[in-house]
C-alpha cells in the first residue's frame, strides 16, 4: 500500500475504513413483533449505517420476522475472549447459593 | 392450530373473496382478485393490463441482477424489488385479464411483443448498476405518485392493489435515492457513470407522462390518474435527488416512445423470449 493510501477514510458513522474496496461488517439485531428485546440475527456487509439498516431489512425481515432493527458495526462490539472462558465463566459453578431456589423458606414466613 | 388462528382466517379461500378482504399477512393476493365475481369494465381492464405490463417487464429486467449484483446484499435488495413488482403485476394482470377472459399467465406468457403495453423505460437494458439505479429512480418516483393518486380511484380493486403496492414502492424510491446519493457523491468514477446513466435513461422518462385516449376516458370517470398531471411533482422530486447527489440534470432529448400502442424497442423481443420460453415449451407446467 502506497503512502498516499495510508490515510484512513471514515464512513458515515465515523468508523475507520481501512480497505476502500471492502464494505465493513455489521451485526444485525431484530425485534420480532412478539419479542420484548432485540435478538442477534446475523451479520451483513454495507457501505455505511443507513445502507446497513436497509440491507438488514432486505436480508433479515423478508419473511415478516421483525418490527424493529438495530445495526452495529461489528468492530464496535467488544467481546469476551474465548481464552478467558475459565476465569470469566467458571467461577459461578458450585455457588448455588446465588440462586433463590437454594434457600428453603422458614416456617411461618409469609409472602414468599 | 389454535382457536384464534382458525377464527382469524375463517372463510379463507372460499368463494366470497373481495378486493378489500384481509388475508394472511394482510395482503391482497392475485388469487383473491381471481375469485371476485364481477369482471372489470373493458377500459378498466385494459388500464390494469397497462399497469401490470410496466411492472412485469421491469421485474424481469431486475431478475437479471440475481447472482450478478456487486455485493450479495445488493443482489437480494434488487431481487426483492423485482419480486415486489412481479407481485403488483400479478394482481393487475389478473384483474385486467378478467375483462377479456384471460388469466395472469395467459397475459404474461402467451402474448406477442406488439400486444404488450409497457413503456420503453422498463424494457431497455440496464446491465450496469448505474443504469439500473437511474431507471429505478425515474420509475419508482412515478409509481409512488401514480399509486398515491389511485388510492382514490373509483375502481375499488385498482385502489386496493395500489394501496398494497404503494408501501413497497415507497421503499423502492428510498433504495434508488440512497444509491443516487452514494454514487453521485462517491468516487470520480461512480459520479461519472451515474451521470452517464441518467443521460441514457432520460429520453425514455417522458413516455410515463403521455396521456393516451384511454387515460383521458378513465380520468373523466375517476378511475385513472391522468399521466400528465403527475409530471410536475415528478420533475420536482427527481430534480431534488439529482441535485442533492451533486449531479447535473440530464440534457438528452426525448426518444420516440409508443409502448402504450404496442410499438416497442428491439430489446423487448429478447426479454420476452427468455421470460416466455419455459411456459411455451411446456404448456401448463407447474413446479
Amino acid at each position: 500500500m502506497g503512502a498516499e493510501n495510508q490515510i484512513n477514510d471514515t464512513n458515515a458513522t465515523g468508523a475507520l475504513q481501512e480497505d476502500k474496496h471492502a464494505w465493513p461488517l455489521w451485526e444485525v439485531f431484530v425485534r420480532s413483533s412478539r419479542g420484548l428485546s432485540h435478538v442477534h440475527a446475523g451479520s451483513l456487509h454495507a457501505p455505511d449505517a443507513d445502507m446497513a439498516v436497509r440491507n438488514a431489512r432486505d436480508l433479515y425481515t423478508r419473511r415478516n420476522e421483525g418490527v424493529s432493527l438495530w445495526v452495529v458495526l461489528s468492530d464496535n462490539i467488544i467481546a469476551s475472549d474465548p481464552r478467558d472462558k475459565e476465569s470469566f465463566f467458571e467461577s459461578p459453578k458450585g455457588k448455588d447459593y446465588r440462586h433463590a431456589t437454594y434457600y428453603t423458606a422458614s416456617e411461618g414466613v409469609k409472602h414468599l | 392450530m389454535s382457536h384464534d388462528f382458525e377464527e382469524e382466517f375463517a372463510g379463507y379461500g372460499d368463494n366470497v373473496a373481495s378486493a378489500t378482504r384481509v388475508t394472511p399477512g394482510h395482503a391482497l393476493r392475485p388469487e383473491d382478485i381471481a375469485l371476485q365475481d364481477a369482471p372489470p369494465a373493458a377500459d378498466n381492464g385494459e388500464y390494469a393490463v397497462w399497469l401490470g405490463d410496466d411492472s412485469l417487464i421491469l421485474a424481469q429486467r431486475l431478475a437479471w441482477w440475481i447472482s450478478r449484483a456487486p455485493e450479495m446484499e445488493e443482489d437480494i435488495a434488487l431481487g426483492n424489488i423485482g419480486l415486489d413488482l412481479l407481485g403488483h403485476a400479478r394482481s393487475f394482470l389478473t384483474y385486467g385479464g378478467k375483462s377479456i377472459g384471460k388469466t395472469e399467465d395467459d397475459l404474461a406468457y402467451w402474448r406477442e411483443e406488439d400486444e404488450f403495453r409497457s413503456v420503453h423505460l422498463v424494457e431497455v437494458p440496464g446491465q450496469d448498476f448505474g443504469l439500473t439505479i437511474a431507471r429505478q429512480l425515474f420509475f419508482s418516483v412515478y409509481l409512488e405518485l401514480l399509486y398515491t393518486r389511485l388510492l382514490n380511484s373509483t375502481d375499488a380493486t385498482l385502489a386496493a392493489i395500489s394501496a398494497k403496492a404503494l408501501k413497497e414502492v415507497e421503499y423502492h424510491v428510498d433504495h434508488a435515492t440512497q444509491w443516487m446519493l452514494r454514487l453521485g457523491g462517491g468516487t470520480e468514477e461512480s459520479a461519472r457513470r451515474i451521470q452517464h446513466s441518467l443521460e441514457v435513461m432520460w429520453p425514455y422518462a417522458h413516455e410515463l407522462f403521455v396521456d393516451e385516449p384511454l387515460h383521458e376516458r378513465l380520468a373523466a370517470t375517476g378511475v385513472a390518474a391522468l399521466p400528465s398531471s403527475l409530471k410536475e411533482d415528478w420533475d420536482r422530486r427527481v430534480t431534488a435527488v439529482i441535485e442533492e447527489s451533486g449531479l447535473a440534470m440530464p440534457a438528452a432529448k426525448d426518444a420516440l416512445c409508443r409502448g402504450r400502442r404496442g410499438e416497442h424497442t428491439e430489446h423487448l423481443g429478447y426479454l420476452l423470449a427468455e421470460m416466455q420460453v419455459l411456459a411455451r415449451k411446456f404448456p401448463g407446467a407447474t413446479w
